[in-house]
């Protein structure tokens, strides 16, 4: 068993785990980021699930926002509302 | 974290006084926001519009008791996933799991990683192609849907972990356990698809 294969099994790995969110938000206390850093230099594995970890999170969190509801649905949800009246103006700047 | 949601600048004191044109401003500001998570939780449109209409109707009538403690993105996201919640047990008992916070089967934490490519390096535009955003969808829809909420409120709508837990009534600590494995379960399914495509751009 290579080095890398080993220290994936250990229980560094399975900590680091658990700190993952912390870390890639940049929450995580610094002396633990610097345990994870210092285990990730070292282990190649848990180097790609963080970079890949964060790039996940980086891609939900640069979608656009979703698109405005369709016109059909905001009519009948004015009507339900008694908001008839703001319909046209009430089409506000988005 | 960024702020994802501009917040529109509407008047506490006139939603609470009834001033229904700050009202409509309100739903219009929000209905986008509260039918997509729906949508999101439900996969159903019909279901996502009742959840809609019926956020906003709750919201109506008790606006009096909003006491701006938290936002009112937090408080309506919190009446819409209740909403949800609520229609998801009628059709489907089983889909909401009460085990979400309890520790993976051996006791010691999270699911092993079983992914392990590194697909960062792909060019930028694959991450922007339309197969790729439906990859995205198609990894978010396959959660529980107690992790779908946590994650959609806290990573698509931008919430923080404190709101997030406000929003579901849930301990800031089970909004943490739940985005960690929300996170890693996406992880693990974009990573899936993403490295056939540097396979294939190889």
């Amino acid at each position: 068993m290579s080095k890398t294969e080993h220290q994936h099994n250990s229980q560094t790995c399975r900590d680091l785990l658990k700190s993952l969110s912390d870390y890639v938000d940049g929450t995580l206390d610094e002396s633990l980021c610097v345990e994870v850093e210092k285990h990730m230099a070292d282990c190649d594995r848990c180097q790609v699930v963080v970079d890949t970890l964060r790039k996940t999170v980086e891609l939900y969190h640069d979608l656009p926002p979703p698109p405005t509801v369709p016109d059909d649905m905001r009519t009948r949800l004015f009507v339900r509302l008694n908001l008839e009246d703001f319909l046209v103006a009430g089409k506000i700047e988005k | 974290m960024v702020e994802k949601r501009l917040q529109p600048n509407l008047s506490l004191q006139a939603l609470k006084t009834g001033d229904t044109a700050e009202f409509a401003r309100m739903v219009d500001a929000y209905s986008s926001q509260v039918y997509h998570l729906a949508l999101k939780i439900l996969g159903d449109a019909k279901d996502a519009e009742d959840v809609l209409q019926e956020t906003f109707t709750k919201a109506y009538r008790h606006l009096n008791e909003f006491e701006g403690r938290s936002s009112i993105a937090t408080w309506l996201y919190r009446i819409a996933s209740n909403e949800a919640f609520m229609l998801l047990r009628r059709r489907k008992p089983d889909a909401l799991s009460v085990d979400e916070d309890i520790p993976s089967p051996d006791g010691d934490g999270e699911r092993e990683p079983i992914q392990l490519m590194n697909w960062c390096c792909l060019p930028e535009e694959e991450f922007l192609s339309a197969e790729s955003r439906n990859h995205l969808d198609l990894a978010i829809d396959e959660l529980s849907p107690a992790l779908k909420a946590v994650f959609l409120l806290r990573d698509i709508e931008g919430q923080s972990v404190w709101e997030t837990a406000e929003t579901l009534r849930i301990s800031e600590a089970a909004v943490k356990t739940r985005l960690l494995r929300a996170r890693l379960q996406l992880r693990e399914h974009l990573s899936q698809y993403y490295a056939e495509r540097l396979k294939e751009l190889k």
